[in-house]
């Protein structure tokens, strides 16, 4: 009797590891979320925002005037900031919170990384229904704030949160990159600045600044230093010159298409200028506004939410006093291969809202990303960079419309240089763009950098680039990437776990074999166990 | 029988002990394998170039995806190790003192002279740095020649950062007190000597106590966010650079 009760113990055992296993194939994570008809106010909520700031103490206390006012709002919604600086610490910390359902309610993030969210069944809620409600929607008649419509918001900056149909996050804020030069050098140089940037003159005026005296002071500067030309995003380098060339980088769907004919074009003129000293990138030499500022560089190119670091009277500096120099600073908009037809990348922080069980706390964390939209967030966090607002409603107001007006009042609120960096993307919002977004996109990205990067050090490390070294360099970045393991064809972006179907003949057999293994084992054991009792072995010690 | 299997148990027990116990080893820090670099020769080297060492760790400054920077030192100088591969698994294996192999390329970064595209290879051997007192050279250009090792500062008053606010406080989360406490935010606060110039020195959050402890838990992270304006202390750290001297500081005491 022992002996069977045993041996269905074991059996249990088998089977609710089998369950497990199986359980694994194709699981169910949270519910889909419906919206309440009604937001529950004789009920306490207590949400997570996860924000990311530039090390900038202004967007800190930006975001925590939001949460005040919105707490002024809504009293009985708690909001607890948590703030990263690095869009890749939240990006892992939200992978792992997805495992355990510990994700925050809000949060900032890049619309790449919510396509590997999306892996998790229900996990990060499509906004759309959302958007459309009439309550608590975009200018619902519930919401106890002015928040901007959805046809507010400005259309190409929505459609950047958009993947396989559905809205996934609205945009917080947009920046692109812009050209901070020292305009003083450039014409030093003899050169004029043409109206529009072109990769020509770049890096014809980059090699004539690398010009040297017999004691090796540049002729430029006077100084032992002197980069002409340091580009800070080096993925951003490499996706907008494909971009402009109408080369390929990746299909909608995840089809890879980066390792082709132009890139290697771009790669060897890369190494061209590497090699003379006219280029190099902010992972291999530092900060382009520590250069930029101290007058060792002429052409920096860094994201316009960078722009208080850059020029002579930069509000924001990681060098001494001692070290600025005076120049004038010109701020355009990046290099361009067809200036008739310019072409620049739209980057900037998105919300997004994660499930819960409950979905009254669901739409807490939906008024309050809602909330971010309003007026005075979005002219407050613009402000303390060279970002824009992504509603119309806040870039036509009269005051955002009065800050643009007083560039160069101060060097704080008003610095000119921020202020330029903003009008520029302002000016350019039809030139900009996004690139696909897939699970694996955030994956591209990196790798597009990493052969600028690769390409760069290996002239500076004195290897030969040629023919030979494309192939491996592509081989390597592939491979270092996993980018041969991005499925292409539907995108993997779904709020759903895709039905896998009937478990492949193999794991059927592996199962099967591991039954057998419990079972062997089971038997030995019930074996084992009677025959002790019949020689009398004890089984513990004495 | 019993009894002869438990004593072969315990010798292999007592003989994987010794085994484990990188300070018995016999090593000689100033000795070095064939093709390996001393650290003259280290010193020489053209930036730019491929460079084989072998160095012990003194402490570890982060891990992530893979790659770990560490700070290292043999009997003569030392060597910071930026983002060198290596596994999670193999970086809990890097306590301090453990002898290492590393082999990569020397690189100036912002003026940190580092080994940057490294490998690592774990060595048997064990040796720690004494800390040097470098508190004489502060501000001068001869505190240049003690960069990455371990180093201390003695007798120094804690001066007033000003947060956000305007308030003048003993330390700041991030460089300008934008991140704040329960977050990855390295520590930021200013100290006097004697001479009356300031400087500013970091507890990075995510570098390792001996017990491979960060952030939060680690004793240094604790004593600087209990420091007062005007308290006079004592330091220990790595002696960093990012557009001049930035120490990285692991222990923070009352000034003897």
């Amino acid at each position: 009797m022992k002996l069977r009760k045993k041996l269905a113990l074991v059996l249990a055992a088998f089977l609710l590891c089998s369950l497990v296993l199986t359980g694994c194939h194709g699981s169910q994570g949270l519910e889909a979320f419906e919206i309440p008809e009604e937001f529950d106010t004789s009920r306490t909520y207590e949400i997570t925002f996860w924000a990311k700031n530039d090390t900038n103490v202004a967007q800190t206390k930006v975001y925590e005037k939001a949460i005040e006012d919105f707490q002024a709002l809504y009293p009985n919604i708690t909001v607890n900031l948590r703030l990263y600086t690095d869009y890749s610490r939240i990006y892992n910390d939200v992978i792992t919170n997805i495992a355990t359902n510990t994700t925050p309610n809000v949060c900032i993030t890049y619309p790449d990384h919510i396509a590997t969210y999306l892996t998790g069944t229900n996990s990060v809620i499509a906004l759309d229904e959302l958007f459309a409600d009439a309550k608590y929607g975009l200018g619902g008649s519930e919401l106890r704030f002015d928040g901007p419509t959805q046809e507010e918001i400005i259309p190409q900056f929505l459609e950047e949160c958009s993947f396989d149909g559905r809205y996934y996050a609205v945009p917080y804020m947009r920046s692109t990159e812009a050209c901070y030069i020292n305009k003083t050098l450039v014409e030093a140089l003899g050169y004029t600045l043409p109206e529009a940037l072109t990769w020509d003159f770049i890096w014809e005026v980059s090699e004539a600044a690398t010009a040297k005296d017999a004691e090796g002071n540049y002729l430029v500067n006077g100084q032992k230093v002197m980069i002409p030309f340091i580009y800070k995003s080096t993925d951003n380098m490499m996706i907008q010159m494909l971009r402009q060339r109408g080369a390929g980088y990746s299909t909608n769907t995840g089809k890879i298409e980066i390792f082709n004919d132009t890139t290697k074009e771009i790669l060897m003129t890369v190494a061209e200028h590497a090699a003379t000293g006219a280029f190099s990138t902010f992972k291999i030499s530092s900060y382009p506004a520590n250069f930029l500022n101290a007058g060792q560089c002429v052409f920096a190119i860094d994201s316009t939410a960078g722009a208080t670091w850059m020029g002579s009277h930069a509000p924001l500096s990681d060098i001494s006093e001692d070290q600025f120099v005076e120049f004038e600073t010109a701020v355009m908009a990046i290099p361009q291969y067809d200036p008739e037809n310019p072409q620049m990348i739209s980057q900037g922080p998105s919300v997004c809202v994660f499930n819960k069980e409950d979905d009254q706390e669901v739409l807490a964390s939906w008024l309050f990303a809602q909330f971010l939209l309003t007026n005075d967030v979005q002219l407050g966090y613009a402000k303390t960079e060279g970002y824009v607002p992504v509603t119309a409603k806040a870039q036509n107001s009269d005051a955002y419309q009065d800050y643009l007006s007083r560039a160069g009042e101060d060097n704080e609120t008003y610095y000119d240089v921020k202020i330029q960096a903003s009008k520029l993307l302002l000016d350019n919002t039809e030139h900009t763009f996004v690139t696909a977004v897939f699970n694996g996109s955030a994956s591209l990205r990196n790798a597009a950098g990493q052969l600028i990067e690769n390409v760069t050090k290996s002239i500076n490390r004195r290897e030969t680039v040629d023919e030979a070294y494309m192939q491996k360099l592509y081989s390597d970045v592939t491979a270092l990437y996993r980018l041969d393991q991005i499925s292409s064809g539907s995108g993997m972006v779904s709020s759903e776990r895709a039905d896998l179907g009937q478990l492949p003949t193999t794991s059927k057999l592996l199962l099967g074999g591991l039954a057998l293994t419990w079972g062997l084992i089971a038997f030995y054991v019930a074996v084992d166990k009677l025959k002790s009792k019949k020689k009398g072995v004890k089984t513990h010690s004495d | 029988m019993k009894k002869i299997i438990a004593m072969i148990l315990a010798l292999v027990l007592c003989f994987g002990l010794v085994a484990c116990g990188g300070t018995a080893s016999k090593d000689d820090p100033t000795v070095k394998s064939e093709g390996v670099m001393t650290y003259a020769e280290y010193d020489a080297a053209e930036l730019n170039s491929t460079v084989v060492i072998e160095t012990y760790v003194q402490g570890k400054q982060s891990w992530w995806d893979n790659q770990a920077s560490l700070y290292t030192q043999d009997a003569d100088g030392a060597y910071f190790i930026y983002n060198a591969a290596c596994s999670e698994e193999d970086y809990a294996k890097l306590v301090p003192g453990q002898k290492i192999k590393v082999t990569g390329v020397k690189s100036e970064w912002s003026g940190e002279v580092e080994i940057m595209d490294g490998t690592i290879e774990i060595l048997e051997g064990n040796y720690l740095a004494a800390v040097t007192d470098v508190t004489a050279q502060l501000g001068t250009d001869e505190l240049a020649a003690s960069q990455n090792q371990y180093v201390a500062f003695k007798g120094l008053t804690v001066a007033a950062s000003t947060d956000a606010d305007g308030n003048e406080v003993a330390f700041l989360y991030n460089w300008d007190g934008s991140g704040q406490a329960g977050t990855d935010s390295d520590l930021y606060f200013n100290v006097t000597d004697a001479a009356g110039n300031t400087y500013t020195f970091v507890v990075e959050y995510y570098t390792c106590d001996a017990e491979g402890a960060y952030g939060a838990d680690t004793a240094v992270y604790e004593a600087v966010t209990g420091l007062q304006v005007g308290d006079v202390i004592d330091l220990e750290g790595f002696l960093y650079w990012y557009n001049g001297a930035q120490p990285h500081i692991t222990a923070v005491s009352a000034a003897a």
